[in-house]
């Protein structure tokens, strides 16, 4: 029996001892989306009760799984019971919560949210399975697998759930065969564009030489997405192996980890795990005793956002501006320091050891035809339940938003798709497929995975200007089109959310929009254009609103809407006036409030404290200029 | 140190980057991370420091600043002795990240990417710190405030002395 053989007994061992736990165990999501959620606070209150109880217990912490919205999750499991969740805790909760199940046996079905069991459990009969919530019954979990169930500094937990067996699969093989395989599964890139992961690699592979780079692609830079983060916060070790398997097919001797400086831990968790596959002998020369020989360093990203463009993230790593350049030669033929390079995302890595253990026909039992597998989302804006989830290809919009999301509490009005580069899809295209070609034929993107939904209290031409005012910040400068070109339309949506356009305007933005996307050399700005073109195709009777009318139906342009107080509803209890920054506010108490709107600044502070602190609640609205009487409801 | 760096006068200009250059091995690859080492030390792109990395590197001055002014990781004036970012990711965006962002900045007196007077605070927009689910929110040091409002912003920066 090898070492690593004996490695991989020892660590079940290690598992099955912890799901045979003689003391209880307490699990605690620490994830980034945890700890800003005070999630360190709880685990700190944690080990205070337990002190202060007495009691002997293991405390895990393990990485994020999903339901952000439930955050801190705080989860207990006593010995030879399933483990049960608790959501949204804070650390004045946390000892009448650890008193209640471990000390009383009363589980607190109220606050349960789910267990991991297989049965019902008979102290919490109503409470469902953790993974039957309206949330996760609907997803397919393989490359979150193992998010928030095992504690991602633990290479044994990783092992036992069939670690590297993946690996070791690909490295009984010849090259090509495991690049076979993962043609067969259909697997294609999830960093958005969706070009299949076989064809690159290749064209990698018969590049002649033997110094070839792998690149795993983690500048995860669209704003509203985090899934690359929660995967590798989460399951370090899968993208690693993912790269493993990745360099072994093309024939890489060295391999980077291109990330975001903005995740910490992240960072820290990747060197931590490669330490741990160093002192398994999973990394260095001969690995396994086999003849191949790879290592990986990370570099850290220093804030660009065109960095996730292959040829840029390149010039990133070898010291230079990330500015792209133009293809052919294409990396995998001439890319870092001029060698044959693959830039593979977090999640398209972390998904080829699955691929690799389980075989191609069984990943292609998920998704549809072409769109085969799962894709994680980061599921955000307007949703009820927002968080991080996997759906098979091929799921719609409004299964994704309704039933896993939980829908909107306003009327939904718009989902983004594919962030500053994906477009803008309005109701009817609710029941299309999430798949690569039909997101493109509705004229958004997949994308990274970013999926932010908005009600009708969001204004589309706010957003379209936001995601161009970032895109022109972003562009790297080098071609005109992108920008002078993304500029002017910031400039033209700017005047259109100011009430200032004319309607010739919306004619100059659509040409704008198109000679952007045509001229320009990157990703970047051939799509930068998209959130305009899309708003403009699908929401048009919303600009010519703003254009014509002066009019934000949404209430959100700055310069088209007013503060009001509502007489009838105002009781005169002069919290408003209290937290006024510019005295527009006046009035003696127990009598209706006056709001002067030119020394108003429109700083929301009035309309916040109402409906926080406030008696009446909802007296100071917030509405068109142009709202006609009848319109006036809070 | 020469007297170009003690006129810069502000804490950690001149900073000492000899045993962070000895290690590098003195390729153009290693700029990056040098300069995200000099920021980590002497808390900003200091002019000294970008004189002993080009040194270091062989290349001009000009081209160290060329590839730091690129990346928006990189800041050239000091900090403040707290640092606030206020996030204007999507979510945060359509949750009303820009009213907080002006909020803070009427609070503090100064506009982004500037610093307060007395150094207490120093002020960053950023795209996205990936808390999405708690929109908007507010970086303060290490610490993330979500679900920030405008009401609470007060007592929030009170914590920061």
């Amino acid at each position: 029996m090898s070492d690593f053989t004996e490695r991989v007994v020892e660590a079940r061992r290690v598992w099955e001892e912890l799901a045979a736990s003689r003391v209880p165990v307490i699990t605690i999501g620490t994830a980034s989306c945890g700890r800003a959620a005070g999630a360190l606070d709880v685990l700190a209150a944690v080990e205070d009760t337990l002190r202060e109880l007495r009691l002997k217990a293991r405390v895990m912490q393990v990485g994020c799984i999903g339901p952000c919205y439930l955050e801190p999750l705080v989860d207990i499991t006593a010995p030879g019971r399933p483990r049960v969740s608790y959501g949204n805790v804070v650390p004045g909760r946390v000892h009448n919560l650890i008193e209640s199940c471990l000390v009383k046996d009363n589980w607190l079905p109220k606050q349960a949210l789910g267990h991991f069991g297989e049965a019902p459990l008979p102290e919490l009969p109503e409470t469902p399975r953790f993974f039957d919530l309206p949330m996760l019954r609907a997803q397919v979990r393989i490359v979150l697998r193992n998010c928030g169930i095992i504690d991602p500094d633990e290479v044994d937990h990783y092992l036992a759930r069939e670690g590297y067996a993946g690996f070791l699969a690909a490295l009984g093989r010849p090259p090509e065969a495991v690049i076979a395989e993962v043609r067969e599964a259909g697997l294609r890139g999830r960093g958005g564009a969706g070009f299949p992961t076989h064809r690159k690699w290749e064209v990698c592979r018969s590049q002649a030489g033997s110094e070839k780079y792998l690149i795993c692609n983690a500048d995860e830079g669209d704003p509203g997405a985090f899934m690359n983060r929660s995967l590798i916060e989460g399951d370090p070790h899968a993208v690693l192996e993912g790269m493993l398997i990745a360099a072994y097919a093309i024939g890489a001797t060295r391999g980077y980890i291109y990330i975001r400086a903005e995740y910490p831990l992240a960072i820290v968790r990747l060197r931590r795990a490669i330490e741990q596959m160093r002192a398994l002998g999973l990394l260095g020369r001969n690995i396994q005793g086999s003849a191949f020989s790879f290592d990986i360093t990370i570099k850290e990203g220093a804030g660009a956002f065109v960095c996730g463009e292959e040829t840029a993230l390149i010039a990133s790593i070898e010291g230079r501006r990330g500015m792209p350049r133009s293809r052919p030669p294409f990396p995998a033929i001439a890319g870092l320091h001029g060698k044959p390079t693959i830039i593979n995302n977090v999640e398209t890595l972390g998904t080829l050891p699955h691929i690799l253990r389980h075989g191609a026909a069984w990943y292609r039992q998920y998704g549809t035809q072409g769109n085969y597998g799962t894709k994680t989302f980061s599921l955000v804006g307007k949703v009820r339940r927002p968080g991080l989830i996997e759906v098979p290809l091929g799921m719609t919009l409004r299964q994704i938003i309704f039933d896993i999301g939980g829908g909107t509490r306003k009327k939904f009005k718009a989902v983004q798709t594919g962030g500053p580069s994906g477009g803008c899809l309005s109701e009817e295209f609710l029941d299309t497929p999430v798949d690569y070609e039909s997101l493109t034929a509705a004229g958004s993107i997949m994308g990274s995975g970013g999926l932010i939904v908005m009600d009708e209290d969001t204004c589309v031409v706010d957003i379209a200007r936001y995601f161009l005012d970032f895109t022109q910040k972003e562009s790297c400068g080098k071609c005109t089109p992108c920008r002078v070109g993304s500029r002017h339309m910031v400039e033209i949506l700017e005047r259109i959310t100011l009430g200032q356009a004319a309607p010739e305007d919306l004619i100059r933005l659509q040409v704008l929009a198109e000679t952007v996307k045509r001229g320009s050399l990157c990703g970047l700005g051939q799509t930068a254009p998209n959130p305009a073109l899309t708003t403009l195709r699908y929401f048009r009777p919303e600009f010519l609103l703003h254009v014509t009318e002066k009019h934000c139906p949404a209430s959100v342009c700055r310069e088209l809407i007013e503060y009001r107080v509502v007489p009838e509803k105002c009781t005169g209890c002069q919290r408003c006036v209290s937290v006024c920054p510019t005295g527009a506010i006046t009035g003696p108490r127990s009598e209706t409030h006056n709001l002067d709107p030119d020394k108003c600044i429109k700083c929301r502070a009035c309309y916040e404290i109402c409906r926080f602190d406030a008696i009446a609640g909802d007296a100071i609205i917030i509405r068109s200029k142009r709202s006609v009487p009848n319109e006036l409801t809070p | 140190m020469n007297h170009m760096a003690s006129t810069a006068g502000a804490p950690g200009a001149a900073a000492d980057l000899s045993g962070i250059l000895r290690e590098c091995s003195g390729e153009r690859g290693d700029l990056i991370p040098l300069l995200q080492k000099l920021q980590h030390t002497a808390g900003f792109i200091s002019a000294d420091g970008v004189r002993q990395i080009a040194l270091a590197l062989r290349i001009t001055e000009n081209e160290v600043y060329g590839v730091a002014s690129f990346y928006s990781q990189f800041r050239f004036t000091p900090p403040g002795r707290h640092s606030i970012k206020v996030c204007l990711g999507t979510a945060c965006h359509v949750r009303g990240g820009q009213i907080i962002s002006d909020a803070v900045s009427r609070e503090l007196g100064v506009a982004a990417g500037e610093t307060t007077p007395d150094r207490r605070f120093d002020f960053q927009r950023v795209a996205c710190l990936g808390c999405c689910a708690l929109a908007p929110v507010v970086q303060i040091d290490d610490d993330i405030h979500s679900r920030m409002a405008v009401i609470r912003l007060k007592e929030v920066l009170a914590k920061y002395e």
